[in-house]
């Protein structure tokens, strides 16, 4: 038989592009980026399940991973690079207008299924956008700002100028970095391919727990097309051990002998791109010896160790203890008593992990998505036998990362790769492959009882969880210790004690995911409120007020707040919580009277989180220096993986100096030129690093002062590479030229903080964090009591920043915060081996977002830059659980598990219905 | 690898008769996520190019829709109310890119048990027709889905075409799917619905349930125990009629056996009472 071969002649953007001696049924998406260059078309998934690499097919949008080569030819392909024919296209302003771009890896298949529909409507409505990029998947925005772009795109754009020297602070500035989301010349993980790179490819286990022996490999690599070498854990030179707390190293970088967990990588395949991208390595000479699997961790403590030094498979206890909790329940007027399970939840960032490395003398480049440049530098460094001085890590945009993206992945991999053959090498992890290897949301098994007095005072909380930390230690240490300092919730509860445990088992590895175990302790202290709050006779959201932190009061630690939030969040509510439970009350008389199955019903929850590491230091610095031709370069080493630290950062440091946010050349984060600001985690960046910024931009401002004899009210001004200061003495020049410092500037200022914490004793006693924020929202929602479907309507949302930086930043947060804690609640559950893929691990699409309503909150920190606390993982804390009080209140359906999937739901209506 | 895109079916079918097996290629929206690979691998025979396979024209008394024919262009086709069932499934296969590419022989080909196009099409009382050097024969779609994953193609055959029979060309049809959230998702049940009346009493019923059996299933029973009955007493019929001890469907993640069969029964009951209540607005 013969198959005709194709001459294939392209038309992309209108410009014709040979496609010659390329396989017809390449997708699409490959020949774009890897043939003709255009890496603006984005991969997520290689499955037409989030949409990112949406193009335009004679106009009508389609998924290039689905579309061979042979189909597109002779039709005409838009990709995003065709928008921008002058400028900026009125969609793509309109995006960066609206803060429509978080990380912006999925910008670019937004903007084109948005082209195609405003190509055909004026003005579409929010039902419109929602339905025509309805294919599209974001995890950062919850896409309310998105749809608002949309609708907004014919706007006619307006060039507000900046704001003005001492104003950055609170201005709803676009992001600094936002212009090349929007144009797709961002670089992420996939999108560098240097020339003549070698390509990575992994062998993972197939299984939970084997031992495993590698065939003869000499002779798979010298008969296998295209394959250069291959790499096993003997090839590392370094200490095969990596954790992102060094008294917890545990996890190889590639296994030695026995694979722990499915997905664990146990060798490396390096060769040429072109025949390794196509090669089926099934015939990958590996013999696996599967072995008995820990998969429940209640049977963990009784089966053979994970790790020698860990006996029980008992990783670590977290514990706060405040008074004798028992004896205060004992006492109790009123009690309450229940129990939580939560589900692993992946990150599902739309980019999966993938980089490239590469020699320069002796120093190992490493460009890859990540939230921790210097971590990866130290870790990848002593995985190689390197000092930490030969490794350079410069950070590609990371397209989405929310704590997943803080361990290694493939940066001791290419990186190995790259010393062992001398060549650049790339690696780019499939969406299975994403999804088996790297880090999970831990699963809680969780129970607590609560009492209150008659007056509905809490009196007494004892929580005790057991938390999934999976095969390696990763971050179930700081989920230990977490939990219980925050498992009270922003409220006096009296005489506590609660426990944390991280186990491990054979599972994923459980590690950092917004919020690190916060969220899933809420859960059940928030539903556990709301039946308290009833035992009491109280409103719910009364109830809450009235036992809220105040300023002044102590924690369970012992530690005594200032600044304190809550109260003002939860009264900013009140009238909402009012309105909607007398629309929720008509609704379901109505609805009673007519027979109709929907009832509808209102929640509320609150949070609380500490910013920075737990009672460990986490210093940031910030260099900022004027060069002698007069341009203010600012060191900003605070990853920016779409919450928007570029901007934030710069404009605390604009302000404290006192020059424009538009006068900042910024460089970073790169291990070589900024200095370290610690990891985008732990809600740190604006808090620690923005006082760092704070601390360096005045000292520059007092340096320049200094050298102009200015007072302390003096303005500058700096322009055309003048540096000018001007006082009630008149106006004069500051000279910039002369020798440079050893920064190499003409001025400049570095300066580091370091959050003022205690260590905490053996109770949990000290000073964990010197910064909290709080939160609270309120969901309202409709269930369809015949399916146990539920959808939610609007959320109100409430925020203490203490001082709000940047408020379409903010709203952002909070906007996509909501979409993950929605998640949580209602569908997110990833099960190793059947939902390693985004069509059966699902997150929230445009359809299932509700109406967003923000109010932002400011009750000054004192130690905060400014007064601003930290935001991104206090969003999504308080969303699942007000989901499932708003849940019970429609129905009483008491819902013990997440995700509250329909058949859950279900379940649990009839059971209060027997009751 | 090889690749043929041809333009006749003659030509197809020769490729697909060869001694080598050959994958049948058309919106490649089911073979591409099968792969972590840059390309699919074996030969490949492309059908979308084949003359006449994406049309929907009417052949003597039946209508005839292309194998091909993706999922928008169904949408967009100028049909009967018959079909507004199957229009409906269309608008929830994936996301506006699948459906811009999916095509509806390669629904059926793929036979998922949650594959949105069957149950509408089997209120339809939809034909596959199979062609092959050897000639062309005709199967009720029911008859060609033969299990999960499993269909009664040959090896050497193509399906051609969906073919709708007159007699089912009347009435109005409607298809409601149940999935944890709103979009791009697979189903956890899925219900379609046919009804034709005639003086207020019901003439011709057609429901089937998808994702609730390895194959779509008709309800044929309470089928037959609605022909005839008052539009007044269908409610009541349809309560009494046992639509969950005709399926069998399986616990996975995305929900329990137990759900499914009260969810679909709870759906059919809805999908069948909109049907009669949006066709007696008509009416008045």
């Amino acid at each position: 038989m013969s198959l005709d071969a194709l001459e294939p002649v392209l038309t992309v953007n209108g410009r014709a592009v040979s496609a010659g001696g390329l396989s017809p049924t390449r997708r699409l998406s490959d020949v774009l980026r890897g043939h003709c260059g255009l890496t603006g078309t984005k991969v997520g998934c290689d499955a037409g399940d989030c949409g990112a690499c949406t193009v335009l097919l004679d106009g009508s949008p389609v998924c290039a991973c689905l579309t061979p080569l042979g189909q597109a030819v002779g039709r005409a392909i838009t990709t995003v690079e065709a928008l921008p024919a002058d400028g900026l296209s009125r969609l793509q302003a309109a995006f960066l207008r609206h803060g429509a771009a978080q990380c912006g890896i999925c910008t670019p298949g937004m903007l084109m299924a948005a082209a195609a529909l405003v190509a055909r409507e004026d003005a579409p409505d929010r039902a419109a956008v929602e339905e025509a990029l309805s294919g599209v998947l974001c995890r950062c925005t919850g896409y309310a700002k998105i749809v608002d772009a949309v609708c907004d795109f014919a706007a006619r754009e307006t060039t507000a100028p900046g704001p003005r020297p001492g104003q950055a602070v609170g201005a709803r500035l676009p992001r600094l970095d936002g212009l090349e989301k929007v144009d797709a010349r961002e670089l992420f993980g996939a999108d560098l391919m240097p020339q003549d790179a070698l390509l990575v490819r992994a062998i993972r286990s197939p299984h939970p727990h084997a031992g495993f022996r590698l065939g003869d490999l000499a002779a798979w690599v010298a008969t296998t097309p295209g394959v250069v070498s291959v790499l096993a854990a003997e090839d590392l030179p370094g200490v095969n051990r990596f954790g992102v707390i060094p008294p917890f190293a545990d996890q190889p970088a590639l296994a030695e002998r026995v694979a722990r967990f499915r997905g664990e990588a146990v060798a490396l395949v390096v060769g040429e791109e072109t025949a390794l991208a196509d090669a089926d390595l099934a015939d990958f000479p590996v013999a696996w010896d599967p072995r008995p699997a820990i998969t429940d961790p209640a049977e963990a403590a009784a089966a053979p160790a994970l790790h020698a030094a860990r006996p029980g498979n008992l990783l670590i206890t977290g514990r706060v203890v405040s008074a004798d909790a028992e004896d205060a329940l004992a006492r109790a007027a009123f009690t309450v008593e229940g129990s939580m399970q939560t589900a692993f939840v992946e990150h599902a960032y739309i980019e999966p992990e993938a980089g490239a490395a590469w020699l320069e003398g002796d120093t190992l480049v490493i460009r890859a998505c990540t939230q921790a440049p210097v971590m990866d530098r130290d870790g990848t460094a002593a995985i190689l036998g390197l000092p930490a001085e030969r490794v350079r890590i410069v950070p590609l945009a990371a397209g989405g990362g929310f704590g997943s993206k803080l361990d290694v992945s493939l940066q001791p991999l290419i990186g190995l790769a790259a010393l062992r053959t001398g060549r650049p090498c790339r690696m780019v992890y499939t969406r299975r492959e994403s999804m088996q290897s790297t880090t999970k949301r831990h699963p809680g098994r969780m129970r607590a009882r609560i009492g209150a007095d008659a007056e509905g005072r809490l009196t007494g909380m004892a929580f005790s969880g057991d938390f999934d930390t999976g095969a390696y230690a990763s971050w179930g240490p700081t989920v230990a210790n977490r939990v219980p300092v925050h498992a009270s919730g922003p409220y006096r509860v009296g005489a506590y004690r609660a426990e944390a445990r991280a186990i491990h088992t054979h599972n994923p590895v459980a590690g950092a995911f917004r919020g690190f175990g916060v969220p899933q302790a809420a859960l059940l202290q928030e539903t556990l409120f709301d039946r308290l709050a009833e035992m009491c006779g109280l409103d719910r959201l009364a109830f809450r007020r009235l036992n809220a932190l105040g300023d002044g009061d102590r924690t369970a630690t012992g530690q005594t707040l200032r600044g304190v939030g809550i109260g003002a969040c939860l009264d900013a509510l009140r009238s909402h919580w009012d309105r909607a439970l007398a629309e929720a009350e008509a609704a379901n008389s109505a609805a009673r009277a007519a027979g109709t199955p929907l009832r509808r019903g209102v929640g509320v929850a609150s949070c609380w989180y500490g910013c920075g590491n737990t009672s460990l230091p986490n210093p940031s610095t910030i260099r900022v220096g004027l060069t002698p031709e007069g341009r203010l370069v600012l060191h900003q080493g605070a990853t920016d993986i779409g919450q928007g630290s570029n901007t934030v950062i710069t404009q605390i440091c604009a302000d404290a100096l006192g020059l424009p946010v538009d006068a900042f050349t910024l460089i970073g984060p790169d291990t070589a030129l900024t200095p370290d600001c610690g990891k985008t985690s732990a809600s740190r960046q604006t808090f620690v690093t923005g006082n760092a910024a704070a601390a360096a931009g005045g000292a520059l401002r007092a340096e320049i002062l200094r050298r102009a004899n200015a007072g302390p009210e003096a303005t500058l001004a700096l322009s055309d590479g003048r540096l000018q200061v001007q006082d009630g003495h008149g106006t004069r020049l500051v000279p910039l030229e002369g020798p440079a410092d050893p920064r190499g500037y003409a001025i400049s200022a570095e300066e580091t903080y370091d959050p003022p914490t205690s260590p905490l004793d053996e109770n949990g006693q000290g000073v964990p964090y010197a910064v909290y924020g709080y939160g609270a929202q309120m969901a309202e929602l409709r269930v369809d009591t015949g399916l146990g479907t539920v959808k939610v309507t609007r959320i109100t949302a409430a925020h203490d920043l203490g001082r709000v930086i940047n408020p379409q930043l903010a709203e952002g947060q909070i906007e996509g915060g909501i979409a993950q804690g929605l998640g949580l609640a209602l569908m997110e559950e990833y099960i190793p081996g059947r939902t390693e893929n985004l069509h059966d691990y699902l997150i929230p699409t445009f359809g299932d977002m509700p109406q967003i309503r923000s109010i932002l909150i400011e009750t000054p920190d004192p130690v905060g830059p400014f007064g601003a606390k930290g935001l991104g993982e206090h969003v999504l804390i308080p969303t699942a659980p007000a989901i499932l009080n708003a849940i019970r209140h429609a129905t009483g359906a008491e819902i013990a598990r997440v995700p509250a999937l329909p058949h859950r739901v279900l379940a649990a209506i009839r059971k209060a219905g027997e009751a | 690898m090889s690749y043929a895109r041809p333009t006749s079916l003659q030509e197809a079918l020769q490729l697909r008769a060869g001694p080598d097996p050959v994958t049948v290629l058309a919106g490649g929206t089911d073979l591409y996520p099968a792969t972590d690979r840059p390309a699919l691998s074996g030969a490949v025979l492309d059908i979308t190019a084949i003359e006449g396979l994406s049309d929907i024209v009417m052949q003597g008394p039946d209508l005839r829709i292309g194998a091909a024919t993706r999922w928008s262009a169904l949408v967009a086709a100028d049909l009967p109310a018959a079909f507004d069932g199957v229009k409906a499934a269309a608008r929830e296969v994936g996301s506006v890119q699948i459906q811009n590419a999916g095509t509806l022989g390669g629904n059926l080909c793929n036979a998922s048990p949650a594959a949105d196009g069957v149950p509408p099409l089997l209120t339809l009382d939809a034909k596959v027709e199979l062609a092959s050097l050897r000639g062309i024969r005709r199967l009720a779609l029911a008859a060609f889905l033969t299990g999960a994953r499993q269909t009664a193609l040959a090896p050497d055959e193509i399906l051609t075409a969906i073919v709708i029979p007159k007699t089912a060309l009347a009435g109005r049809s409607a298809f409601a799917k149940l999935g944890a959230r709103r979009y791009l998702v697979i189903s956890i049940a899925m219900v379609a619905a046919r009804i034709e009346t005639a003086r207020g009493r019901i003439v011709q019923a057609a429901l089937a349930v998808g994702a609730c059996s390895a194959v779509a299933r008709r309800l044929t029973a309470l089928e037959t125990a609605l022909i005839g009955v008052p539009l007044s007493d269908v409610c009541e019929v349809m309560q009494a009629g046992d639509i969950g001890s005709a399926l069998t469907p399986i616990d996975d993640v995305r929900g329990t056996a137990g759900y499914r069969r009260d969810a679909a029964s709870e759906l059919l009951r809805r999908l069948v009472g909109d049907l009669l209540r949006e066709d007696a607005a008509r009416a008045a």
